[in-house]
């Protein structure tokens, strides 16, 4: 449920879903968010799903703040949506040139690489959402024992398709873009693809993923490549 | 048989600094990390096409600071530029010195060369005629981050040709007065996360001057000035992001979100600029002088409105 919705500017709703980040807020964020876009509301022109927010961005010449906070708060969530989350493995390959915080991660975390991405590998992921840059997918939850903070000083350029983490969460840079994520690894696959306009994310809120360790001739040989 | 072959064209002499495609930009793709992108000075973008006879939401070319150098070649077609731009139109015998705001015939082999902006940033150049750009999700705006949209995503560089499609039949000039007047108080709605920030930080926020850095561009705009004190903390989690947010991390400068921005941030929000001033906002070149003034959601509303009237009066007289 919504706890609160405040305005964002002049422009945008801003609805709370509670402090808490985990799975069952961000799916309630999931289930507004496809529930307003099948709606169609007029004058909505963007929304953003996060962990435990959902910003509706709408059009200042077409409504306003109250009339679309009326709507949002009138809202029948309750219609069963169709389900069509996937599962979905990621190959990453975590040798030298590819694990950029290879030794910082070691000593942060005070483990061994090994231990670091058997740790790592072990676990399914839930997408909490998309952005920053196109296709970006945000992931979580790491194992407790992998949680850092991100880099002091961010990089000014993140190789496309470095995996990255930081706190509870893993991402991947769909493009080369600053950043400050730790990097443990590179994936060959597009996760952005801009000829599929109706679909161009490889992963979306709400799918399950599964990173998959491949040896640097496995990711040479891949077809993204 | 007859073999008819239109060739209009435009060959890029010089790019300029940031000469990309834009329109009215793309809608409902935040969630997936695609920005509106679109003009940056929408007023100024509505009339450069009125004033060729376009559709008001057109493509056209919008520069920064220095803009492009172009040779034309084809059929007698209109241009005009909007803005505060220092232009020049080379004629084969001559050389004169453009007006903004005014519509120009353009012959074979004319040439025109836009030096700069004048103490703004953004300035655009409409065509009277259909060009012929890529459109992704309803629109040829080039977000150079992503590389999406017309000419593969990427600023408009020396060598390359524009080329163009149908010619707009009606060729009469218009001209419209119009003179972009300078902001000096950027008005904003306090943010999600005001109360992060110290009764001191507040009040610097709202009662000290802000100088725009030079590492503004069409993600963002960055302020220096006096240090935003956070009480709180420096980080969110990461969450959407909107035009006009001005967020403030951990150096305590602040910085306002604009078109290409990323979708999601993880800094607190002090504010957000409100709509009626994002036009002027953009305009303001490095090392102008702002300041922030708090004001109403329903002032912001009806401030919006009467701009809104105001840029179709302008139309209208076109």
């Amino acid at each position: 449920m919504i706890k609160n919705i405040s305005n964002l500017g002049d422009a945008a709703l801003y609805c709370d879903f509670g402090m808490q980040v985990n799975k069952a807020t961000n799916l309630e964020v999931i289930k507004y968010f496809n529930t307003i876009r099948e709606k169609k509301i007029k004058g909505i022109n963007n929304l953003t799903p996060s962990y435990n927010k959902l910003i509706i961005s709408f059009d200042l010449r077409v409504t306003n703040f109250s009339e679309i906070k009326n709507k949002i708060e009138n809202l029948d969530t309750t219609i069963e949506q169709n389900k069509n989350n996937k599962k979905i493995e990621v190959p990453v390959c975590c040798e030298e040139n590819f694990a950029l915080d290879k030794n910082r991660l070691e000593k942060k975390l005070n483990l061994s690489y090994q231990e670091i991405l058997t740790k790592f590998f072990d676990k399914e992921y839930f997408c909490y959402m998309t952005g920053f840059i196109a296709g970006m997918p945000f992931l979580g939850d790491i194992d407790e024992n992998l949680r850092t903070q991100r880099l002091e000083t961010p990089r000014v350029k993140v190789p496309q398709g470095s995996v990255g983490i930081t706190e509870q969460f893993a991402n991947i840079y769909s493009f080369d873009s600053p950043g400050g994520w730790n990097i443990i690894g590179n994936t060959p696959l597009k996760v952005f693809d801009d000829s599929k306009e109706r679909d161009p994310n490889l992963i979306n809120p709400g799918d399950t993923i599964v990173f998959k360790k491949i040896s640097r001739q496995e990711y040479e040989s891949s077809n993204d490549k | 048989m007859r073999v008819v072959m239109t060739s209009n064209y435009f060959e890029i002499l010089r790019g300029g600094i940031n000469t990309t495609f834009q329109d009215k930009g793309r809608e409902n793709l935040y969630h997936i990390g695609i920005p509106f992108s679109g003009v940056m000075d929408n007023r100024n973008f509505l009339l450069a096409n009125k004033l060729v006879g376009n559709h008001l939401t057109a493509p056209v070319i919008e520069f920064a600071y220095q803009g492009p150098h172009l040779r034309y070649t084809g059929d007698q077609l209109n241009f005009a530029i909007t803005g505060d731009v220092i232009f020049k139109i080379k004629k084969k015998d001559y050389e004169i010195d453009g007006d903004c705001y005014h519509s120009y015939h353009l012959e074979n082999g004319d040439e025109i060369n836009v030096i700069s902006t004048n103490k703004s940033v953004y300035g655009y150049f409409a065509i009277g005629s259909e060009i012929d750009l890529k459109f992704q999700w309803n629109s040829c705006s080039i977000n150079t981050k992503a590389n999406i949209g017309s000419n593969n995503g990427k600023k408009l560089d020396s060598g390359q040709k524009i080329k163009l499609l149908k010619i707009n039949s009606d060729k009469t000039l218009k001209k419209v007065n119009y003179i972009n007047n300078k902001i000096e108080n950027i008005r904003v709605i306090k943010g999600t996360n005001f109360d992060y920030f110290s009764d001191e930080g507040k009040k610097v926020f709202f009662e000290k001057e802000f100088i725009v850095s030079k590492l503004s561009d069409r993600m963002g705009m960055r302020l220096e000035g006096p240090k935003i004190e956070n009480i709180v903390n420096t980080n969110i989690k990461s969450e959407g992001l909107v035009k006009g947010v001005i967020q403030v991390p951990a150096d305590g400068n602040p910085i306002i979100m604009l078109s290409d921005h990323g979708t999601v941030g993880g800094y607190p929000k002090i504010g957000v600029v409100v709509s009626v001033d994002y036009d002027r906002l953009v305009q303001l070149a490095p090392g102008s002088k702002v300041k922030f003034q708090e004001i109403e959601l329903s002032d912001a509303e009806t401030l919006f409105k009467l701009y809104e009237m105001e840029t179709k009066n302008l139309l209208n007289q076109i």
